[in-house]
């Protein structure tokens, strides 16, 4: 599990076989981009967009964000092929797509191990985030999310869902409900973040805004994107609102005097402040933090602060 | 030879015109009276209206060697130019030169007169093939390109004296007086036309649509008219407006956008008061809907947006974003309608626009002005005039004006274009010199002008990616490669004339 908090509130893909795309990776200001070797590569292009992939890869030396690679499914006959090509150019992680199983994620996992041993590479180095996409996998996404320390983030993969649903995806999602459910579940149960599927009609700005809300309620942090032109929008929900981070900081103020006080409980304009409100605080504080929307010194966010004395 | 104080060599003279290098932006002022023009009388029951393009010519003693002017609103619809040569043509007057506002596509119909010798110079810049011929040495015609502020304040000084107006005037009445808001050639303001009136030797106002005197609203008056022609059209009312007034749907082109509004409320111009020019391309219109938001979330109401006028300002004028639009040329037809109902939509002329050397010109006042690229360099200067291939292809427009005149002048340029570094150690051609550039804001980062080190900081406290300029050219030279420089031979082909009449570069001829 990552110690630290990591912003994932969008997860661009970029197809692997477009190196005009490519080229401009660096100057979108996602969380992450996902190299895509699956989906947007027909199959006769596999072979160049890996080595597109890697040599864009080697160039990209400044990264300004994670980059993950989706390869191929691990059931097809080139995902190995993706695997050798591209970790030596060591991206942050993989985008494992039809996660169904916790036996597909091990199975990656040792490839990932086997490499990190024989190549140098401290351990652990390379991160998973499986794609939750099949009825399949929902039903199993629990023991998906254990199977693997490498995983970060479980991503639910709603066009794919759908047709294994034998349904149509609408932009109410109301058929995505109980899915998407699943997945947070699992993923708050295993401590890992959770992202949300692609918005696949990029001229509806009122529609991704209005899913991206929805699934802002719901608890996932991000979004995967097919367009820069929603990573603003996307940026925009996930960001902790002013109203928030004022309560907020309140709330911290408060949980101080109570420390000096000598309690962990204390009462802000008559509603009890406790331990779970202090969490929920800090939580979003560090956030806010981490996207300059509050000053670092502006509040204590240290441990002892948030757990009292340890 | 010299070299002028961007390490250009300029020439001591040219086609017979002793050349002054350019020094700085802001110093020179010759020592000079306006341009005069002669009195006239006009008596009672003097009539102004003739029956023909050609009785005008030969009304104002039109002759050899002498020089001649039309406005460029008509823009790429415009007939006039066109007509007006060919009559001269067809009259044996040889050797003219064109001082007109600028020269479009449409004017290569001109090239066969110029092979004959009918035309013989350009006071002007030139966009097109008339511009791409030159170059190559195909075409022998010596241009000499003015920006807007540059070319009124020739003929203001004097430096060109223009001997024919020609001005096309969508509403004309028989004495003169004429606007641009009515008829089936509306254009919208006139105002690179207003210098014309006042200093051309004579005028002569050319119609499509005759109306009964007195012709309301008046935006150039009947005293300065000599003559009033009736032709059938002035031009094609479907290319007069320009059709690329969107705001750009490329995420770079939106990234740009996004980060030039970000510099320009971290310089913390966004208040009360705010005065701005964007241009009509994709990525301007972008910026300004992105100001356009912090303005609303801000509150502020600005005072004037001004330049070319698009629909989208005139939206932002209805919407209460500025209390005024100071308008020297309508790029569509929105703010062609605006500019004929709404009194706080003003027409502006071009010598108020930017001539340096008055008693005020507007672009003083602008707090930013967001100006594309073609080229520019790690010195800041500007290349707007040629293309990659060495070639003259673009007039200069209002850039070097309002780069000079506002406080903060943005460039929006994408790095690299297809296969091509933006960013060079050199500009082929400086149209602006860096001098008067304070940001250059690309997809890949913010590169601020060392002459400005508070901005640099304003922006970095903001977050912004701020980037050193030569970081920024190795980095885009590290991705395209650095290309060959285009081989020119000694020959010149045109001058760039600084605003203040200075020359800032000249245009070679393209080895083959």
């Amino acid at each position: 599990m990552e110690s630290e908090l990591k912003l994932r509130r969008s997860l661009l893909y970029v197809p692997g076989n477009m190196p005009s795309m490519l080229q401009n990776v660096s100057i979108f200001d996602a969380d992450a981009v996902q190299l895509d070797l699956e989906d947007a590569v027909p199959l006769a292009e596999k072979d160049a967009a890996r080595i597109l992939v890697r040599k864009f890869l080697d160039g990209y030396t400044k990264r300004r964000q994670e980059v993950f690679v989706r390869i191929n499914g691990l059931d097809t006959s080139y995902a190995e092929d993706d695997l050798r090509e591209i970790l030596p150019a060591r991206p942050d992680g993989i985008r494992l797509p039809k996660a169904d199983t916790p036996e597909v994620v091990e199975h990656l996992d040792t490839l990932l191990t086997e490499f990190e041993e024989s190549h140098n590479v401290p351990l652990g180095h390379f991160k998973i985030i499986p794609s939750i996409e099949t009825a399949y996998a929902v039903l199993h996404v629990f023991d998906v999310a254990r199977a693997s320390d490498r995983i970060v983030a479980l991503a639910f993969g709603a066009e794919d869902y759908t047709a294994s649903m034998e349904i149509q995806r609408t932009k109410g999602g109301e058929e995505l409900f109980t899915a998407r459910n699943h997945v947070l579940w699992a993923a708050k149960a295993s401590g890992v973040q959770a992202i949300d599927s692609i918005f696949a009609d990029v001229d509806d700005v009122e529609g991704l805004r209005r899913e991206t809300e929805l699934v802002k309620k719901l608890g996932f942090i991000g979004k995967s994107l097919v367009n820069p032109r929603q990573i603003e929008i996307v940026h925009d929900i996930f960001r902790p609102q002013q109203d928030e981070i004022d309560y907020a900081l309140e709330v911290m103020e408060a949980i101080s005097r109570a420390r000096e006080l000598g309690t962990g409980v204390i009462s802000l304009r008559g509603r009890m402040v406790d331990a779970p409100v202090v969490k929920r605080a800090a939580r979003m504080l560090k956030t806010a933090v981490s996207m300059g929307l509050v000053a670092e010194d502006a509040v204590d966010l240290s441990d002892e602060m948030i757990h009292g004395v340890l | 030879m010299v070299k002028n104080s961007l390490g250009r060599d300029i020439p001591e003279t040219w086609c017979g015109r002793a050349l002054e290098p350019y020094e700085d932006p802001f110093s020179r002022l010759p020592d000079l009276d306006r341009a005069p023009r002669r009195l006239k009388r006009h008596n009672p029951g003097d009539k102004k209206l003739l029956g023909s393009l050609r009785e005008a010519i030969e009304a104002v003693g039109l002759k050899d060697g002498m020089t001649i002017a039309t406005h460029h609103h008509l823009r790429n619809g415009d007939a006039l130019l066109n007509q007006v040569v060919s009559e001269i043509d067809a009259m044996g007057i040889r050797d003219i030169g064109i001082a007109s506002s600028s020269i479009h596509p449409v004017h290569a119909a001109l090239i066969p007169f110029i092979k004959k010798g009918t035309i013989t110079r350009f006071e002007c810049g030139v966009n097109g093939l008339i511009a791409e011929l030159v170059s190559k040495g195909q075409l022998k015609c010596p241009i000499t390109v003015r920006s807007h502020g540059g070319r009124a304040r020739s003929l203001v000084d004097g430096e060109v004296r223009v001997d024919v107006a020609f001005i096309a005037a969508p509403c004309c009445d028989p004495l003169g007086n004429m606007n641009g808001t009515e008829g089936p050639s509306a254009c919208g303001s006139l105002g690179y036309a207003f210098t014309d009136a006042e200093y051309a030797h004579a005028v002569v106002a050319v119609t499509d649509n005759l109306v009964p005197y007195p012709a309301m609203p008046t935006s150039i008056p009947q005293h300065l008219v000599d003559f009033v022609v009736q032709v059938e059209t002035l031009g094609d009312p479907s290319k007069i407006v320009s059709t690329t007034t969107r705001i750009t749907r490329d995420p770079a082109g939106l990234q740009i956008a996004r980060y030039a509004a970000d510099v320009i409320d971290a310089a913390g111009l966004i208040k009360d008061g705010f005065s701005f020019q964007t241009g009509a391309g994709g990525t301007s219109l972008a910026v300004a809907d992105n100001i356009k938001q912090k303005m609303a979330e801000k509150g502020v109401k600005g005072s004037f947006g001004c330049g070319g006028i698009t629909g989208y300002f005139v939206e932002m004028l209805e919407q209460g974003f500025f209390r005024s639009l100071l308008d020297v040329q309508c790029f569509d037809l929105a703010a062609v309608a605006s500019i004929g109902r709404n009194t706080a939509h003003q027409e502006i002329s071009a010598n108020l626009y930017a001539n340096p050397f008055n008693r005020g010109a507007v672009v003083n006042q602008l707090d930013c002005v967001i100006l594309g690229a073609t080229e520019v360099d790690v010195d800041f200067n500007v290349n707007v005039n040629t293309e990659s291939t060495g070639y003259l292809l673009h007039n200069t427009g209002g850039h070097c004006d309002t780069a000079a005149g506002a406080k903060l002048s943005v460039i929006v340029a994408p790095a690299l274009r297809g296969r091509l570094p933006i960013v060079r150690e050199r500009v082929t051609t400086v149209t602006t010199p860096g001098d008067t550039i304070d940001v250059i804001v690309t997809e890949r980062g913010i590169a601020v002008n060392p002459r400005r080190p508070g901005l640099a900081e304003q922006l970095r406290a903001a977050r912004l990616p701020v980037v050193d300029i030569h970081a920024l050219h190795a980095e885009v030279c590290g991705i395209t490669g650095t290309p060959r420089d285009v081989e020119f031979e000694d020959e010149i082909v045109a001058l760039i004339e600084y605003r203040d009449g200075t020359i800032i570069d000249t245009v070679r001829r393209v080895a083959r």
